[in-house]
């Protein structure tokens, strides 16, 4: 990366929640990804966002009363059951 | 008469619908705050999503399609009572934690961030998440609970790519606001800018 490539610290904290959300690519993705390798004070940032969308991320699952699974697959037999099925090659 | 390739379909679907059920149960508890509209939520989505079943045509993406026909059936449901404003004038400048924590000269692993983030329990991000308004959270539970992609939350929720980032920047913003207060109210929080949030 040349000199002229760098990105400052408003460009990069800008761009890190794209950054951390897998939506910049390319050069911007390699500007942000450098600037956080040479910055310590944004690098710090990133990983307090990056721990927190992690710690958010585990919240993504929970566990499903057993009677309302079963009423999702009774919900299901009757679909199945029923003259309005979906066509066969959805 | 069920033919073998509707009971194909059938079978695949109720495995596809099971292997996602406890994401769509935490998606809906957070979006609707309660447990029985939650469910109920899912079960309306699951007969929307075999209706809507031939639209499917990747099945590799039933995930992300799922969680959309929630979200949308979320929506409509919420649609009619009212209408939430994607700005909030009170709330446009943006709160960070890290920022009311940070200190320059302290290393990460060393530092009050790390901490506060370390005493963390699932139930204050659960009770930060609700204290967010309708249209934000929305964007902030498929994004960051969910790690759905912009382009699916914009399909999700019908808004332009443009509109998803707006609304996933105040969303995280008034998250991280709910988050600093509940900590302060729980005793969480640790150092070492004592300010108010106003």
């Amino acid at each position: 990366m040349t000199h002229s490539d760098a990105m400052n610290c408003e460009e990069a904290l800008r761009l890190l929640a794209e950054f951390l959300d897998g939506e910049l690519h390319g050069a911007e993705h390699a500007h942000v990804q450098h600037h956080l390798e040479t910055c310590r004070s944004c690098y710090s940032r990133s990983e307090f966002e990056r721990r927190l969308k992690a710690q958010l991320g585990q919240m993504g699952r929970e566990d499903v009363r057993p009677s309302f699974e079963q009423h999702i697959r009774q919900l299901i037999t009757q679909f199945t059951a029923s003259p309005a099925k979906p066509s066969s090659d959805a | 008469m069920v033919t073998v390739d509707q009971s194909d379909t059938a079978s695949w679907f109720e495995q596809a619908v099971l292997g996602v059920l406890p994401n769509l149960v935490a998606a809906a508890r957070r979006l609707t705050r309660n447990a029985t509209d939650a469910e109920d939520l899912v079960a309306e989505a699951v007969a929307k999503a075999w209706l809507g079943l031939p639209s499917l045509k990747d099945r590799n993406r039933f995930r992300g399609w799922i969680f959309r026909i929630l979200t949308n059936e979320f929506l409509a449901q919420r649609r009619a009572p009212r209408l939430e404003s994607d700005v909030l004038p009170d709330e446009m400048s943006e709160f960070s934690i890290f920022e009311q924590l940070h200190q320059p000269f302290l290393l990460w692993w060393s530092n009050p961030e790390k901490e506060f983030l370390d005493k963390l329990l699932r139930e204050d991000l659960v009770r930060a998440i609700d204290r967010v308004p309708e249209t934000f959270r929305v964007a902030v539970i498929l994004a960051d609970v969910h790690g759905l992609s912009y382009q699916e939350i914009a399909d999700a929720v019908g808004v332009p790519i443009g509109t998803v980032r707006s609304r996933l920047a105040r969303g995280r913003s008034l998250l991280q606001k709910a988050l600093w207060q509940h900590a302060r109210d729980a005793g969480v929080r640790t150092q070492p800018k004592d300010r108010d949030v106003t």
